[in-house]
């Protein structure tokens, strides 16, 4: 295969057999982001062998998540979904007293056309306990994008009165509020908080917040922009059922990313950056002894996360070459400030510009893998060890969704991440074997 | 509707890809929606395979929903048919097409006349069976088709080996410390002059099962599969089969005897009896180990036992008969197959417990509490809760669990393996309780004061809290980190900002 330079991202669309986690996977990190929170997820067996499995130890440290399994009388409509739940419910409340149930729905209540959110207002008055339904089924999404479904309906829930307003110590406000959306671990929030404070820019709440009674007062006019590239559902919702004006930016993962983001947020808000380009450079600066490992290299992303392309141009600026950037789903409206970072990245360092392949399949994937021979190929686990043991380089993709990667501070982080195969590698291929598969 | 935490066994099509593929050349096509094929991961993470998973997904998604699977399953069918070439394609439906109610038999049909493969339906309720049943139906459903198509064109193997010969059936990926214990049973075999005819599935093709029937009889190690393929063979063929479960000194023995009985029926004329006794008194350590001063002190001493069928019974029956220890109570997950466990298990503990339950089995050890538990991954947890120690003897299992090293349950190697099991889970609990009689190890604060600089850094209220949200196990070297940070650029208040500026700049 011959490298053409193109000066277009050129996006392609395949069959979309590709694997990727079933998007219910977000109630593992949303559980504990969420402290007051208790997720009940509506499926089968299936389900559940996914998430016990997938979630390892975190299943054994008595989670604030279950399964609601349905049986063969719940399928055949035998039993009454609104008693079932009910009853389930009461238990959960007596057992754990959260502030707020989350029924997340599956493939199954989607074929049986269970209405969960026709029941949950009914069952919510009844026992006094808010129920938020998100659809995060395999039907129609991908892994990260379970966590846009949740949002998305807890956006609907964010307090619109001014009551709460009088506590927030806002004196120092001279701009119109600003609220920002994508679940973060705690630390990571406060590093980018205080990211635009050092500008002048107050964060008046985000979404979610730490505990679902806490949730951010959104009003109409407010500013909203998101951390994550997955989030183009509650964006939606957001600026359509809560009036507020999205801020379009490239997302703060890597230096670069960062930089652009509080940069276009500033620029929203008319408030001229201070010291910005200074901070970027001495990250990068520190930087130094990883990105010497990687510039020069070729990285393909086979997709299942919808961080790969934010990944992707941060990469591109490090000095790697992306052969291929798969994407189960491609948001070019919300993604694009990002696309455009991309783009203006790959001509700043005069590599070719990848191409973007939303429903990827892994199969052709594998064939050209197997052509291109990249120095890195980022992955799922179902793909990590057949490749390596074809003396292909592998990153486990999931941990890039589990690591701290935002803001200036984790900018190592990621890199961290992207070299340790590299490194690791180096010190085995010295040994002389590199393939350890009769097949190939 | 049921509230459930976890499960012991998973869903049936679970069952059906693990014998899929455990054979060569056959290929699972699910019909699921996306994130359905988690099979792969666990393949390549818990198993370390090195080659793909030959498991794909049809995957099921609004259009499919709106317009029907038929052409997408056909054409993904007829693809994996070209692109792999398997000698099997197996249809392997999931709970969410069981309820779409679609016709997969006949989108089968259609496939299979472009195909070159043979192409099946795993013939599997998912609301009825689990894992466990769902792999032995299958492996039976793959084992007939090729035996009446044999029976068909005339291709049956009828004549027997010369020597006595066996099949081993129900060596299947995923399966606790399977492989190890297929390599014993070979060794066993060899050892009792039996020829090893076939292994199934694991690694075994579908164009051989044809001679399965050369054998001079079946043996099926594990209750929970190849049970099913073991009675149609008989019924079909005549072949006998021997069920008994080597696991334990004692079982062993009764196993080794009963395939004799067998031989000898079929006029091999075998005698085992001097094997079994020099194994038992000096080759296998564990019958010795038993009388040994060390295994006295285990005497009277308390356990629990839970897991699948098999290893249930056979360690509830070792700790009880080879070892003196106390059974409470010893239960199983196999709901379905509860006659057969109460027999097994009923002379050699208080109370049998049948469930799937997590919770009822955690609240029933702390009920009991044990001196040890044998158990799953979730009775070992149950057990770090309790501060008791766990043994795992079967699955559901985590990666530690598919140990690199040999380490087999069954044949004369597993004995040894399963006395050190036990009398280490024991040792670790002695150790415990004295350490709490003596008031334990007085080490901890004294190593303590030597290390922590006690110098004239504070740390803001802000930093500190955050610090308390870092995780346990790396809090110690952040902090220790931060603090010589804040040194070295001699600042004596540690915020918020001191605190990130540390991690950045502090190459880990």
């Amino acid at each position: 295969m011959s490298i053409v330079q193109s000066d277009a991202l050129t996006f392609e669309c395949e069959t979309g057999n590709y694997h990727t986690f079933c998007p219910i996977s977000c109630v593992s990190w949303l559980y504990q982001k969420i402290e007051d929170s208790f997720f009940l997820v509506i499926g089968t067996k299936t389900c559940g062998y996914f998430l016990q499995n997938a979630m390892g130890v975190m299943i054994f440290a008595e989670p604030r998540y279950a399964m609601a399994e349905l049986e063969e009388g719940d399928i055949s409509a035998k039993l009454n979904d609104y008693g079932e739940l009910l009853r389930l419910c009461v238990q959960i409340k007596k057992d754990r007293n959260p502030s707020v149930i989350f029924w997340i729905g599956t493939c199954t209540t989607e074929i049986i056309k269970m209405d969960l959110e026709g029941i949950a207002p009914k069952l919510e008055a009844e026992i006094r306990v808010p129920i938020v339904v998100a659809r995060a089924n395999g039907l129609d999404y991908a892994f990260t994008q379970g966590e846009d479904t949740v949002l998305a309906a807890m956006a609907q829930r964010c307090p619109s009165n001014l009551h709460s307003y009088s506590s927030s110590n806002d004196t120092s406000k001279s701009h119109i509020p600003l609220v920002l959306f994508g679940s973060l671990p705690d630390p990571v929030v406060t590093q980018l908080t205080m990211e635009l404070q050092k500008q002048g820019v107050s964060v008046s709440g985000w979404l979610p917040s730490k505990r679902y009674t806490e949730l951010p007062v959104i009003q109409e006019g407010y500013y909203v922009s998101g951390v994550n590239p997955f989030l183009s559902r509650t964006a939606t919702t957001l600026m359509r059922r809560r009036k507020t004006k999205l801020i379009g930016a490239p997302f703060p993962i890597g230096p670069d990313g960062t930089r652009a983001w509080i940069e276009k947020i500033c620029s929203v808000l008319s408030i001229t950056p201070v010291g910005l380009e200074d901070r970027e450079r001495e990250v990068w600066d520190s930087l130094e002894d990883y990105i010497a490992l990687i510039r020069g290299k070729s990285v393909f992303f086979m997709g299942d996360n919808l961080l790969e392309v934010s990944l992707a141009r941060f990469l591109t600026r490090c000095g790697m070459t992306v052969y291929e950037i798969g994407i189960p789903y491609m948001d070019k409206r919300y993604q694009a400030a990002e696309l455009a970072l991309l783009k203006a990245t790959c001509e700043q360092m005069n590599v070719m510009m990848p191409t973007i392949v939303e429903k990827p399949d892994n199969y052709n994937q594998v064939d050209r893998i197997r052509d291109l021979k990249p120095d890195l190929v980022i992955t799922g686990m179902a793909h990590a060890n057949p490749l390596e043991a074809r003396g292909i380089n592998t990153k486990w993709s999931v941990e890039f969704t589990f690591a701290q990667i935002h803001g200036f501070t984790n900018a190592r982080d990621i890199l961290e991440l992207v070299t340790r195969p590299l490194r690791r590698n180096l010190s085995l291929s010295e040994l002389g074997w590199d393939v350890y598969s009769k097949q190939s | 509707m049921k509230l459930a935490y976890w499960m012991y066994a998973g869903p049936a099509h679970i069952g059906t890809l693990r014998i899929a593929s455990s054979f060569k050349k056959v290929h699972a096509i699910m019909h699921a929606p996306l994130g359905d094929d988690y099979f792969n991961v666990m393949r390549s993470m818990l198993e370390r395979d090195r080659d793909f998973t030959p498991v794909t997904a049809s995957v099921v998604d609004r259009h499919v929903l709106a317009r029907g699977s038929q052409e997408k399953v056909v054409e993904n069918i007829s693809r994996k048919d070209r692109e792999e070439k398997p000698d099997l394609v197996i249809l392997t439906p999931t709970c969410t097409s069981s309820i779409l109610q679609e016709d997969l038999q006949n989108f089968v049909s259609r496939a299979s006349i472009e195909t070159e493969a043979d192409v099946l339906l795993a013939d599997v309720n998912h609301y009825r069976v689990n894992e466990l049943q769902a792999s032995d139906r299958t492996l039976e459903q793959i084992i007939t088709f090729y035996m009446e198509k044999a029976k068909l064109n005339n291709s049956v193997v009828t004549t027997k080996t010369v020597k006595p010969s066996v099949n081993i059936i129900g060596a299947v990926s995923l399966g606790f410390h399977n492989q190890h214990d297929i390599s014993e049973l070979k060794r066993l075999f060899q050892d009792l002059d039996i020829e090893i005819n076939q292994i199934i599935p694991e690694n075994a093709s579908v164009q051989d099962l044809k001679k399965l029937t050369s054998a001079w009889f079946n043996f099926v190690p594990y209750r929970e599969i190849g049970l099913m393929t073991a009675q149609y063979l008989e019924k079909s063929f005549g072949m006998p089969y021997v069920d008994i479960t080597p696991m334990g000194i004692v079982q062993t023995a009764e196993c080794i005897r009963s395939i004799q009985k067998l031989l000898n029926k079929l006029e091999a004329q075998v005698d085992y009896e001097k094997y079994i006794d020099e194994q038992t008194r000096f080759i296998s350590q564990s019958a010795w180990f038993s009388r040994s001063i060390d295994c006295q002190n285990l005497t009277g001493k308390k356990a629990i036992v839970f897991g699948d069928s098999t290893h249930a019974a056979a360690i509830t029956r070792i700790l009880h008969q080879e070892m003196g220890i106390h059974v409470a109570w010893c239960g199983t997950y196999c709901k379905y197959d509860e006659e057969w466990f109460k027999e097994q298990v009923q002379e050699f503990c208080d109370e049998v417990i049948i469930s799937d339950d997590h919770g009822l089995i955690g609240d029933l050890i702390a009920r009991t509490e044990p001196a040890a538990i044998f158990g799953t991954q979730m009775e070992r947890h149950i057990g770090k809760r309790l501060n008791i120690p766990c043994g795992v003897i079967s699955s559901p299992v985590h990666i530690q669990n598919f140990p690199l090293s040999y380490r087999p349950f069954l044949g004369y190697e597993g004995t040894n393996q399963i006395a050190d099991l036990v009398y280490n889970s024991f040792t670790l609990g002695m150790e415990d309780h004295l350490l709490e009689i003596f008031g334990g190890h007085d080490t901890t604060e004294a190593l303590s004061v030597g290390i922590s600089a006690n110098d004239s850094i504070n740390w803001s209220q802000e930093a500190e809290r955050e610090l308390t949200k870092i995780p346990g196990f790396v809090r110690g070297k952040v902090k220790r980190n931060t603090e010589k940070f804040a040194r070295d650029c001699s600042k004596t208040l540690i915020t918020l900002e001191v605190m990130y500026e540390a991690k950045e700049k502090i190459s880990s």
